[in-house]
């Protein structure tokens, strides 16, 4: 909408003539200007501004819908909107499953699973309808060559063995899971802009980035600090229009980093009220989630793979649909596995920090 | 004194200030430190960090603005426009859920039924009475805001206008940051001529950022310097050890203030550590 033509929007032939003459081809052209501005590069009066504005500005806005349509449609469209992942505590604590349409995000320390995690989500969007899967192709975008076919076969005999069990079946799973390399952001930018003919003409329903901070670490080396933002902010919102636009979930995998003096944690009222007892608990052994605070404010569900107390947990951070719980789990043979489906409630600084024991990064 | 087009004198203005209506938030103690609840003819900026509830008091707002006066609320549409994609429509209807079961609560004699012109305690019904639109990119973002002066002429009865989140789309594609300041600085003039003219509530919601200030890092709600003066209000949520706090950092007639509050299955309410004894709906 934003580079919608002014030749298609219909306007009054002189207002149209004069934004033409003046080379604002395209909404966005229009709106960037503040008013005086255009007035200025018009040569008109403020009423004309105004008027062009106003009548650019009502062609270029989305369409408005209630929020009960937005419901009926959900409900048309079936599924409810969900990929629901087998684990049943999770998918209950999600309101169903991986939500379709936004960015979900596993974040944990190397070797917690989160591979064996997006392989079996990878596994289940393949899988035929009737036996709960969404029937459809799944891009799996491998940045450090961790897929692994054979150890995804293996989850699905099993996990599903009576499925794998028919002939050729296993082999038509991993025909639909189509596996890129990317090697550099440069790479990896490419197959997306490929992606998003690839994601209407070939059905498919799931888009995993396997993961997303090993690339990010590679531009990082070369960029000035003020760029490095950039990369990741068209990333970012690319990966949201692909996932809204076609309607499928998007999984993206992240590292973590040891918490840096670099990060902010309170806000200059607090900071006034702190003694310097509390500052300093900071600086112990929680890791944060990497790629930064701007990442974490664009994803809409955030999964924290971590390990403490001799277990392992999924940690459901972030969720518009659920209060922070958390499910400890195993890493067997057919993969993830809940140890209970029971929840357990996580509050205050435990939903943002990211625990790993035996790695005990201490900043003293 | 004479008429001078736009001049009140302040006197009249006191009796528009204490008949100003607000939207309660859910929470007894966030609308005590907020003087009432979210007011009308005002710009509402909420910051926090992420997951902390931001878009759940958004949604909580644009459902209970629509509260039936007969029930102490200001019976009026939403306008809501979501820059993120944040909005999941299953979890409004929940919140709609939650407030229709506390109203019921409250005033046990009605029920759902309806007369002409009030409106039926259904979710379905507060779900229909929210106008959403969903923003792409800075540029449909402006589009909106302008377009909005022509929709809010056609929808009379729209209370509150929410925008969830403000500042995302000024964050990621703007190349010339200082066309970006002067773009937002007509921006929320808009908005705050929208607040006035059609006597709504405008609410912005905002993302945190790290600044370097007094020798060390800390959070400030983003596009800070450029933006911080363009609201009435300003309230940050935060983190206070287990609890969720609001902290009123910006008000021209309240004192800078502290509370606590919950998300819970219902939506926003009080904390449970909170003095008010039943959750107020009104």
């Amino acid at each position: 909408m934003a580079n919608m033509p002014v030749s298609e929007m219909r306007l009054p032939p002189h207002l149209a003539h004069l934004l033409a003459a003046r080379r604002l081809d395209t909404a966005k052209d229009v709106l960037s200007l503040p008013e005086v501005e255009l007035m200025a590069i018009l040569d008109a009066g403020l009423p004309t501004a105004r008027a062009a504005v106003a009548l650019v500005s009502e062609a270029a806005c989305p369409p408005c819908q209630t929020a009960l349509a937005l419901l009926e449609e959900r409900v048309r469209l079936g599924g409810g909107g969900r990929l629901a992942t087998t684990l049943c505590g999770l998918d209950e604590a999600l309101g169903g499953g991986i939500p379709m349409g936004k960015l979900t995000e596993v974040v944990g320390p190397s070797g917690i699973g989160k591979t064996q995690f997006c392989l079996k989500l990878a596994l289940l969007a393949a899988l035929p309808e009737y036996y709960g899967g969404l029937d459809g192709r799944v891009v799996y975008i491998d940045t450090e060559f961790k897929f692994s076919s054979r150890r995804m076969i293996e989850i699905g005999q099993k996990s599903f063995p009576q499925i794998f069990r028919q002939e050729g079946l296993a082999q038509k799973m991993a025909g639909r899971i189509l596996v890129t390399r990317p090697t550099s952001l440069a790479d990896f930018t490419k197959s997306l802009e490929e992606m998003k003919v690839t994601l209407l003409q070939h059905d498919v329903k799931l888009l995993i980035v396997d993961s997303m901070a090993a690339l990010m670490s590679l531009e990082n080396e070369k960029a000035t600090a003020g760029f490095r933002q950039h990369p990741l902010r068209w990333t970012l919102s690319f990966l949201k229009s692909i996932a809204e636009f076609s309607r499928v979930p998007v999984v993206v995998t992240n590292q973590v980093r040891s918490q840096s003096n670099d990060d902010g944690y309170h806000f200059s009222f607090e900071v006034d009220k702190k003694d310097g007892n509390k500052c300093a608990e900071r600086f112990d052994s929680h890791l944060v989630a990497a790629l930064g605070i701007q990442w974490a404010h664009a994803i809409t569900v955030r999964l924290v793979f971590e390990s403490h107390s001799g277990h392992r947990f999924i940690k459901v951070a972030k969720s518009p649909m659920s209060p922070a719980v958390a499910f400890p789990f195993v890493v067997e043979s057919s993969g993830i596995t809940l140890l209970s489906d029971e929840s357990i409630d996580v509050t205050g600084p435990e939903i943002t920090s990211i625990r790993c024991q035996g790695q005990n990064v201490l900043a003293r | 004194m004479g008429e001078q087009s736009g001049a009140q004198n302040a006197w009249d203005m006191l009796s528009d200030e204490q008949s100003q209506k607000h939207t309660t938030t859910g929470s007894g103690d966030l609308n005590d430190i907020l003087g009432g609840g979210i007011h009308c003819k005002e710009v509402t900026e909420i910051g926090g960090v992420p997951g902390v509830g931001k878009t759940q008091l958004g949604i909580q707002l644009a459902i209970n603005v629509q509260i039936p006066v007969e029930y102490g609320g200001l019976g009026g549409k939403a306008v809501y426009i979501d820059t993120e994609g944040s909005f999941m429509v299953e979890r409004v209807y929940q919140i709609a859920e939650g407030c229709i079961r506390d109203i019921l609560e409250h005033f046990p004699q009605s029920h759902e039924k309806s007369s002409s012109g009030q409106k039926q305690l259904q979710p379905e019904h507060f779900l229909a009475d929210i106008y959403y639109f969903r923003i792409c990119s800075y540029t449909e973002q402006i589009a909106v805001i302008n377009y909005l002066e022509k929709f809010l002429g056609e929808h009379k009865d729209v209370r509150i206008v929410v925008i969830d989140s403000v500042t995302f789309h000024f964050r990621q594609d703007f190349e010339d940051l200082a066309l970006r300041t002067r773009v937002l600085s007509g921006l929320s003039l808009k908005l705050m001529k929208i607040a006035k003219t059609y006597n709504l509530a405008v609410v912005l919601l905002n993302q945190v950022t790290t600044k370097f200030t007094e020798g060390s890092f800390q959070l400030t709600l983003a596009l800070g310097d450029s933006w911080s003066h363009s609201c009435t209000n300003r309230v940050i949520l935060y983190w206070n050890g287990n609890e969720r706090y609001a902290c009123l950092d910006k008000s021209p007639s309240l004192p800078v203030a502290s509370a606590p509050y919950a998300v819970t299955g219902k939506g926003i309410r009080d904390a449970v550590s909170s003095n008010h004894k039943r959750a107020r709906v009104t």
